[in-house]
């Protein structure tokens, strides 16, 4: 139901509908251009000639018959071993966010149901963390991991990302615990339990939807990491991203840009699919802290 | 909640954070102040037929031991901090007495890598955030007017350039303004230049690394925009156009006034983003033209020779840098606190 106040004129109205796609097409076009590109030679993707050959792939013909090839995804899994970073990424995303919710629902659940000067503080110093580059911290780890024989290997670098991730997570989790009423769990504490107690029966059963948005954000910020993947990994245990970067020094020079083509249109496709699955959590994760202060 | 079951509750996270952030920090300011080690240098005195001759050589062995030993290296206090690398600052006063104008002296300061990567980074900073924001609002403002059924395409779409990995975005983009990719094409067509290619200019590269910052963080200000304009106050609209307030003074002293917060919130949190800019260097491949404190933090740490106390000095100017522009934020959430408690 429209009220007076949201109605326009024609020509307002279409000047509003060409902006917004105009936008869709901004946000979408290079995403399905690749896509699209990832199909084809290099030469069709980028095409001196003209660049209509990148759509209908009259150079991929020439070559292979059809318009279609899955030479670029062949080269980048299956020679240059892409599934391996994948397997790398799959294993440190789920560590990360296993580990990250679980020490980060327990701070901060404390956080919120304390009321003592010190909370307060905690979560300043908790947001200075969060605004430091992960960059900066990386100089300070290496000199003591080559030392401890820690560098390179997949279990270092997950904790380190989520030790990363907590400062946000705690941050998510607080707000999202405080609104969750204070009467049930000091109830189940009248009735009895202990604090842990009331914990693992109380809190637990209703923290899902909070939790799932901030393990939504873990995930992204594990699978999404370049600083500390690139410089803490070493390269049998590297992840997909700077795989791909990696990618660009050797084989941009042997003119196989396709394979990096088709491992980042493949690195692409999981967050597609999380997009549509968790708009809505999303959305609500990131206008939280908003709405909020 | 007592503080022993506080205490309890709290220990993982706080053991996390102290292990992999705090002593880190530590580490990192203590490694600034040490430089590696020279190589131990002896002399070695050559007696053949026709006399003695002195020769210098590098004793590995020695050099190997006095590094294991101490690995920190040898302490410099902070001269690190005022090398060619970093403050350079006897570059600068040497350049300040020589230089016969302004923009001779700045032309020689912006040449030294740390201020090259400042005047970039700050460039982008301060360009990159109201843009953003600008945009974020237009198409919140204009996706809030049309038909709500459209509201969730549009937002799916929006997320992307937001969610996907900043490196993967700037080479999505960077693939596409090649002089052989569509859009270099296109610009090339439309500019009646073959040639044109973005990458080959300063000030192009720096527009283009822009408009990456811009592509990916508009979305967020506009999802916070959006949900901001589903608060608002219907009946202060529909009183401001009784009041005979047209299109444009309507978002200009309601909407606007009533998403404030928002956009401060937005500005603040996109400051201290758009301060580490490091990614879309690397994928635009942009280093020649433009650099920024967390890339020269990369390449020291990168390549054959690992410069820990370089990158260390850079990493304490960059924390120095964003405790600037965090300040605001801090008195803002003091603020709030004081206010609820």
């Amino acid at each position: 139901m429209a009220s007076a106040a949201e109605k326009q004129p024609t020509g307002l109205r279409f000047f509003l509908y060409g902006f917004v796609i105009l936008w869709l097409i901004l946000a979408a076009f290079p995403f399905l251009w690749t896509l699209w590109g990832s199909f084809k030679v290099e030469l069709d993707f980028f095409s001196k000639a003209d660049w209509t050959n990148a759509l209908s792939g009259a150079r991929t013909v020439a070559e292979y018959g059809t318009a279609f090839t899955g030479t670029g995804y062949e080269g980048a899994w299956v020679q240059e071993e892409f599934w391996k970073a994948a397997i790398n990424t799959a294993i440190v995303c789920f560590f990360v966010v296993c580990t990250s919710l679980t020490i980060g629902t327990l701070g901060g659940y404390a956080l919120s149901r304390s009321g003592f000067r010190y909370t307060f503080w905690l979560l300043i110093l908790a947001l200075i963390f969060r605004a430091l580059p992960p960059t900066t911290l990386v100089s300070g780890y290496l000199l003591p991991f080559f030392e401890w024989n820690l560098w390179g290997i997949l279990p270092t670098t997950i904790i380190v990302l989520v030790a990363i991730n907590q400062p946000f997570t705690l941050w998510m989790l607080h707000s999202f615990f405080q609104k969750i009423p204070k009467d049930l769990d000091e109830s189940a504490m009248v009735d009895g339990c202990t604090r842990f107690q009331a914990f693992r029966h109380v809190i637990i059963p209703v923290m899902w939807p909070g939790v799932i948005t901030t393990g939504l954000f873990s995930f992204l910020l594990a699978y999404n990491d370049f600083a500390v993947t690139a410089m803490l990994l070493s390269k049998e245990n590297q992840t997909m991203v700077p795989k791909i970067a990696s990618f660009l020094g050797t084989t941009q020079t042997e003119g196989n840009v396709m394979f990096a083509v088709a491992s980042v249109v493949s690195a692409t496709a999981p967050l597609f699919v999380l997009v549509m699955i968790f708009q809505r959590q999303i959305v609500s994760g990131l206008t939280a802290g908003a709405v909020k202060g | 909640m007592k503080h022993r079951t506080f205490f309890w509750f709290f220990l993982p996270t706080a053991l996390a954070m102290m292990l992999f952030i705090a002593l880190p920090i530590v580490s990192v300011v203590t490694q600034s102040l040490h430089t590696a080690h020279d190589q131990v240098i002896i002399e070695v005195e050559n007696c053949g037929p026709f006399g003695c001759e002195k020769e210098t050589s590098v004793d590995t062995a020695a050099t190997e031991s006095l590094r294991r030993e101490q690995p920190l290296g040898k302490w410099v206090g902070t001269d690190i901090y005022f090398d060619r690398g970093h403050l350079a600052t006897s570059e600068v006063a040497d350049a300040w007495t020589k230089s016969q104008s302004m923009d001779e002296f700045l032309s020689t300061i912006i040449n030294l890598p740390f201020y090259r990567a400042m005047s970039f980074t700050l460039t982008y900073t301060f360009v990159v955030t109201p843009m953003l924001i600008i945009l974020g609002f237009m198409i919140a403002v204009s996706v809030n007017a049309l038909n709500q059924r459209l509201k969730g395409l549009v937002i799916f779409f929006s997320l992307l350039p937001m969610i996907v990995t900043p490196l993967i975005g700037s080479l999505i983009l960077f693939w596409m303004i090649d002089s052989r990719g569509v859009i270099g094409s296109a610009l090339q067509w439309l500019a009646g230049d073959p040639d044109l290619s973005l990458k080959a200019s300063t000030g192009l590269t720096w527009i283009m690394l822009m408009v990456y910052g811009v592509w990916h963080a508009a979305p967020f200000a506009f999802v916070v925009f959006y949900a901001g304009l589903q608060t608002l106050p219907q009946d202060t609209l529909e009183s401001a156009m009784i009041d005979g307030a047209t299109r444009w003074q309507r978002i200009r002293f309601v909407v606007i006034p009533h998403i404030m917060p928002l956009v401060t919130f937005v500005a603040l949190i996109q400051l201290m983003d758009n301060f580490r800019v490091f990614e879309p260097i690397i994928g635009f491949n942009a280093e020649a033209h433009a650099t920024s404190l967390s890339w020269i933090i990369y390449n020291d740490l990168g390549g054959e020779t690992r410069l820990l106390s370089s990158a260390a000095a850079t990493s304490v100017l960059t924390i120095i840098g964003v405790a600037i522009l965090l300040s605001p934020v801090l008195v803002r959430t003091w603020r709030d606190f004081n206010r609820k408690a």
